[in-house]
């Protein structure tokens, strides 16, 4: 079993094939899970804190704004255990008031600078692209698997 | 002002389960999760579940729930357990910011299900064929026969 970032990272699609084809997503909710359920003096109202703008130094600059820094600080620790990528390019819903345009340039731009297996896809307009889009997905993760049957489970 | 909040379900996953399919509702998937519940907490929703508990038990009850339709099931984690004050929108109002994001890919899951039966029914082993398109340009007749089953 292959741990396997997505991006974007909180998306309900690609974390249902990953895990439907036998490996480990890697997205937003592993990190967030992890800080509410730690116990310590920031069990807070909030579950980023002014500490997480500075972890996220160690994956950007510190001209960098403080959204960028503290969105790093929960997909950083992701990118540094993946073992594989899948990337949707540009998708609508990863821009806006909830999303931050530079947060994934930087987050591709890590995960290609990684030498790791990644694919990367653009979100299905009708059912033959849906068809294809599940297909490369499933080879990808496959591949994986014969990439390293050590891992394999 | 929201107090300082101790950690919640400690030790617990919290998974999302959508259903987008025309033979059960979040209400079947529901009352079927709960034939093998055991100690897990299960919350129901308008799009599905959320389903919290040790990882083991979880993963049990969701493949318990999948069995009903697999290619319209679908489950992702969720950081948050239910009900938590930071993200229950009975105490911010609105909706829950994470929701957009299912609203959108929402929209178009039934093309990811179109690609989710076609692997069951095409024998495994096959590569990805870029020429899809050109083969099936009509309406396949089970896909006819499917739409009618759906509209019936």
């Amino acid at each position: 079993m292959a741990r396997v970032f997505i991006y974007p990272a909180t998306s309900l699609i690609l974390s249902d094939l990953v895990a439907r084809f036998g490996h480990k997503p890697l997205g937003t909710a592993l990190s967030v899970r992890e800080r509410i359920q730690t116990a310590g003096l920031d069990s807070p109202p909030l579950q980023m804190t002014p500490d997480d703008a500075k972890k996220g130094l160690k994956w950007a600059a510190v001209e960098v704004p403080s959204g960028v820094r503290g969105r790093m600080s929960l997909f950083g620790p992701l990118i540094d255990q993946a073992e594989a990528a899948v990337l949707v390019s540009n998708p609508d819903f990863a821009f806006g008031c909830m999303g931050c345009a530079r947060t994934d340039e930087l987050v591709e731009y890590l995960v290609r600078r990684k030498d790791i297996p990644v694919l990367e896809l653009n979100y299905p307009l009708d059912e033959e692209e849906g068809i294809l889009f599940v297909r490369k997905v499933r080879d990808f993760l496959r591949g994986l698997e014969s990439a390293s049957p050590e891992k394999a489970s | 002002m929201i107090d300082t909040i101790p950690p919640l379900y400690a030790g617990t996953v919290t998974k999302y389960v959508f259903i987008e399919s025309f033979k059960a509702t979040p209400d079947d998937i529901a009352a079927r999760a709960y034939e093998v519940s055991g100690g897990v907490m299960i919350k129901e929703t308008c799009f599905g579940l959320q389903v919290t508990g040790p990882e083991e038990e979880v993963e049990k009850v969701i493949a318990h729930i999948r069995e009903v339709d697999p290619a319209h099931i679908y489950v992702k984690d969720r950081g948050f357990p239910p009900g938590d004050p930071r993200r229950c929108r009975a105490n911010l109002g609105g909706a829950r910011p994470g929701y957009f994001g299912h609203e959108f890919e929402m929209g178009f899951i039934r093309r990811i299900a179109a690609g989710l039966e076609d692997l069951e029914r095409e024998p495994s082993g096959l590569p990805a064929s870029g020429d899809r398109k050109q083969i099936h340009e009509g309406l396949d007749v089970s896909r006819l026969m499917e739409i009618i089953e759906q509209e019936a």
